[in-house]
C-alpha cells in the first residue's frame, strides 16, 4: 500500500546553477553548477567547511544564494522562501518535534496542506509504515532510538510528497550498525518512491555505497562528479583521489608523460604534466607483494610493519626504509606475510594522478 | 554517599528549607495577625479590615487595575520578547549580546530616573491618546524585560531552536506557525515564568505608578493604609498570598506542560 502510493510520485530534474554563497570574505560556494536527473539521489561529498551543506540549504531556500539559480522540473524556485519550496528535508542533528507523538510529526506538513484528518491519518500511517515504525505511532521523540528518530524525520519529509528529498547528514549522530542498516533503508525508499535526491555527508564509504553519482567538493567548488567506481578508481583530481579512499603518496619523477617510482615506470593520467618531480598517488590495492627468493636489498624491498585486519580484506603496512607504503590484499594473501616479513613490493601499471607539493611524507 | 552523609544532608535541607520558611511566612503572618486585630486590646478577632476591602471603591478598582496591568503587560511582553529573541537568535546572532544588554539595563535604572524620563512622555500620552491608568503596562513592559528576557532565553537554550524551525519551514510552515506551533509549545515553563515573573512585578509596583500620579493596587494601598492600616495590611497579604497561588499554579501547569512533552519511558 504504501509503496503503491510512493510509486506515484516520479522524480523531477533539479539543477544548481552557478550557485554562490559568501560569507563576507569567505566564499563557502564557488558557483556550483550540477544536474541531478530525476529520481536520482547523488551525494555531495567533502571535508567540513567544502560548501556542501551551504549548497544543500540553498536548495532547501535556508539560505539565500549571491547568485546563481536553482531549478526544480524546470520551475526557478531560488526567490522562493523554504516553506513554498516543497522539499523534504532530514537533517544532522534530531529534529522531531519533542511535544508531537512519531504520527503527529509525519502528518505535521500535511496540517499545513490543509488536508482532512482521514487524509493526515493515512498517509502518515502510509509512511510510518514505509519507514518500518508502524507500531511506534504514539511514541514521543524522547522515547524513540536515534536510528528511529529519523526515520520518523524520513517519513516526515516524504510524506508532504516533496519535489526533491534533502539529507543532510542524516546518519553522522548514529552509530555504526544503525548506520550502516539505515543507509540501505534510505536507498530503499528513495528507490521505492523515485525522488530526486541530494545527500550531503563526509563519510567517503556512505557516499560510496548510497549514491548513484558522487560529487566531491573542496574549497565550495565541484572538484569531480561521477558514478562512486569512477570517483574510486579515476579520480579526476589529486584532491579526489587522496580525500577518497587511501592513498599512497609516493615521490618519484616525471619524465615524457610517466612518472618513475623507485625504478617502476607508471603512466600518468595526464600525460602532458610537464617533467620534474611529483608524487605519484597510487592505492593501496595497486600494490602487491611478494616474499619468494632471497631478497636482496632493493628500492621496492621493505619490512611488514603492521597487518589491519579488515573483515574479507587486510591492509599491510611496508616500510621501506624512507617511506612506508600500505598494500590491500585479500585476508588470506595477507596471512603470508605478518609483522617482520622482508617483502619485494610491486606496483600495478595503471595510469596514476601525481601531485607537486614540496615536501613528500610518504604516509597515505 | 553513605548513610551518615545522606541523613545529614537531609537534616540540613530540612533545617535550610524551615529557615527560608520562616523567612517568608512569618511577617505574612505577622501581617495576618495584625489585619485580623479588634479595635481594642483585649477584642476579639475580626474579618472586619477584610470586608472592608470589597467596601472601599478605590481598593477594588486597584486590585482590578493592577490585575488588568498585570495581563496586558505579560502578553506585551510576550509578544515583544519572544518574537525578537528568537529572530535574533536564528538570523542576527551576533546582536544577541546588545540585545541582553538593553534587556538588562532597566535592573540598573533607579525608578526616579525610569520617571523622570518617562514623564514627558507620559504627559503627551495623557493628552494626546489616553489618559488610562493601562498606559502604565509601557513603563512596567521596560521593567519586566531583565527577569523575562532570563527566563526566555534558558528556554530558548533548552531546545535546538534552529533545527526544529528548519524542518518546520521545509515542511511548509510560515514564520507565524513556527512561533506558534513548534517554538512556544516547547517551552511552556520558561514563558509562564516570565508571565509569572511580570505578574508578580506588577502586583508589587508602587514607584513609578505613584509617581506618575496613577492609581494601582499598591498606590491605594498605600492610600489606605493612612486610615485603615488593618485593611491596607490585609490587602497587602492578599496579594502576597494571590502572587503564592499564581505560582503554585502556574508551576504545576509548566510541569504538567513539560511532562506531555517529555514523557519518560523506555527507549525503544
Amino acid at each position: 500500500m504504501a509503496s503503491e502510493t510512493a510509486r506515484s510520485h516520479a522524480g523531477v530534474e533539479v539543477r544548481m546553477e552557478e550557485l554562490s554563497r559568501r560569507y563576507g570574505p569567505v566564499v563557502a560556494l564557488n558557483e556550483l553548477t550540477l544536474t541531478m536527473a530525476p529520481g536520482e539521489l547523488v551525494a555531495l561529498l567533502g571535508p567540513s567547511g567544502c560548501g556542501k551543506t551551504t549548497a544543500l540549504r540553498l536548495v532547501a531556500g535556508l539560505e539565500e544564494a549571491n547568485s546563481g539559480r536553482v531549478v526544480f522540473g524546470g520551475k526557478d524556485v531560488t526567490g522562493l522562501p523554504a516553506s513554498k519550496r516543497d522539499v523534504g528535508m532530514v537533517f544532522q542533528a534530531y529534529s522531531l518535534f519533542p511535544h508531537m507523538t512519531a504520527m503527529q510529526n509525519v502528518a505535521f506538513g500535511l496540517t499545513l496542506r490543509r488536508k482532512t484528518a482521514d487524509e493526515r491519518l493515512r498517509r502518515a500511517g502510509e509512511m510510518l509504515e514505509l519507514v518500518g515504525l508502524s507500531g511506534f505511532a504514539d511514541r514521543y521523540a524522547s522515547q524513540l532510538s536515534g536510528g528511529q528518530q529519523q526515520r520518523v524525520a524520513l517519513a516526515r519529509a516524504l510524506a508532504i510528497e516533496p519535489t526533491v528529498l534533502l539529507l543532510d547528514e542524516p546518519l553522522s549522530a548514529l552509530d555504526a550498525k544503525v548506520r550502516s542498516r539505515l543507509r540501505d533503508e534510505i536507498r530503499r525508499v528513495q528507490l521505492e518512491i523515485g525522488i530526486t535526491t541530494l545527500f550531503v555527508t563526509h563519510d567517503q564509504e556512505e557516499a560510496l555505497a548510497i549514491a548513484d553519482r558522487v560529487g566531491v567538493m573542496n574549497s565550495g567548488h565541484l572538484e569531480q562528479l561521477g558514478p562512486p567506481t569512477e570517483i574510486y578508481s579515476r579520480p579526476a583530481t589529486p584532491f579526489v583521489a587522496e580525500f577518497v579512499g587511501l592513498t599512497n603518496r609516493l615521490p618519484g619523477e616525471v619524465k615524457s608523460g610517466v612518472v618513475e617510482v623507485r625504478g617502476t615506470r607508471l603512466p600518468l593520467v595526464q600525460p602532458d604534466a610537464p617533467d620534474g618531480p611529483a608524487i605519484a598517488l597510487v592505492r593501496p590495492e595497486a600494490v602487491s607483494l611478494a616474499t619468494d627468493g632471497a631478497m636482496s636489498d632493493g628500492p621496492l624491498v621493505g619490512t611488514v610493519i603492521a597487518v589491519a585486519f579488515l573483515g574479507a580484506t587486510s591492509r599491510v603496512t611496508v616500510d621501506l626504509g624512507d617511506l612506508t607504503v600500505m598494500a590491500q590484499m585479500p585476508t588470506s594473501t595477507a596471512a603470508s606475510t605478518p609483522a617482520g616479513t622482508r617483502v619485494l613490493l610491486a606496483l600495478r601499471i595503471d595510469p596514476v594522478l601525481i601531485a607537486r607539493e614540496e615536501k613528500a611524507s610518504g604516509d597515505a | 554517599m553513605n548513610s551518615s552523609q545522606r541523613l545529614k544532608l537531609r537534616v540540613f535541607r530540612i533545617a535550610v528549607l524551615l529557615l527560608m520558611g520562616a523567612f517568608f511566612l512569618l511577617p505574612i503572618g505577622a501581617m495576618l495577625e495584625f489585619s485580623t486585630r479588634g479595635n481594642s486590646v483585649n477584642a476579639p478577632r475580626t474579618l472586619d479590615a477584610w470586608v472592608l476591602i470589597a467596601q472601599t471603591p478605590g481598593l477594588v478598582k486597584g486590585i482590578v487595575t493592577s490585575l488588568q496591568l498585570a495581563v496586558i503587560t505579560s502578553l506585551g511582553m510576550l509578544a515583544l520578547l519572544l518574537p525578537t529573541m528568537v529572530w535574533v537568535r536564528l538570523r542576527l546572532p551576533q546582536i544577541s549580546r546588545i540585545v541582553e544588554f538593553i534587556c538588562l539595563l532597566p535592573l540598573t535604572v533607579p525608578a526616579i530616573a525610569l520617571v523622570v524620563g518617562l514623564k514627558p512622555l507620559y504627559i503627551w500620552v495623557n493628552i494626546n491618546v489616553t489618559p488610562s491608568v493601562l498606559a502604565l503596562a509601557f513603563a512596567y513592559l521596560i521593567l519586566v524585560l531583565p527577569y523575562s528576557y532570563r527566563s526566555l532565553d534558558a528556554g530558548l537554550a533548552a531546545i535546538d531552536l534552529k533545527t526544529l524551525s528548519e524542518a518546520a519551514r521545509s515542511l511548509g510552515a510560515g514564520w507565524i506557525t513556527v512561533m506558534w506551533r513548534i517554538v512556544i509549545p516547547n517551552m511552556p515553563s520558561a514563558i509562564l515564568n516570565a508571565a509569572l515573573l511580570s505578574v508578580a512585578l506588577v502586583l508589587g509596583e508602587f514607584t513609578v505608578a505613584s509617581l506618575l500620579n496613577f492609581q494601582n493596587l499598591q498606590v491605594e494601598v498605600a492610600y489606605v493604609g493612612l486610615t485603615n492600616a488593618g485593611t491596607s495590611t490585609a490587602v497587602a497579604v492578599g496579594a502576597l498570598v494571590l502572587a503564592f497561588v499564581l505560582l503554585m499554579v502556574l508551576t504545576l501547569v509548566g510541569g504538567r506542560l513539560q511532562q506531555q512533552n517529555y514523557i519518560p519511558g523506555q527507549r525503544a
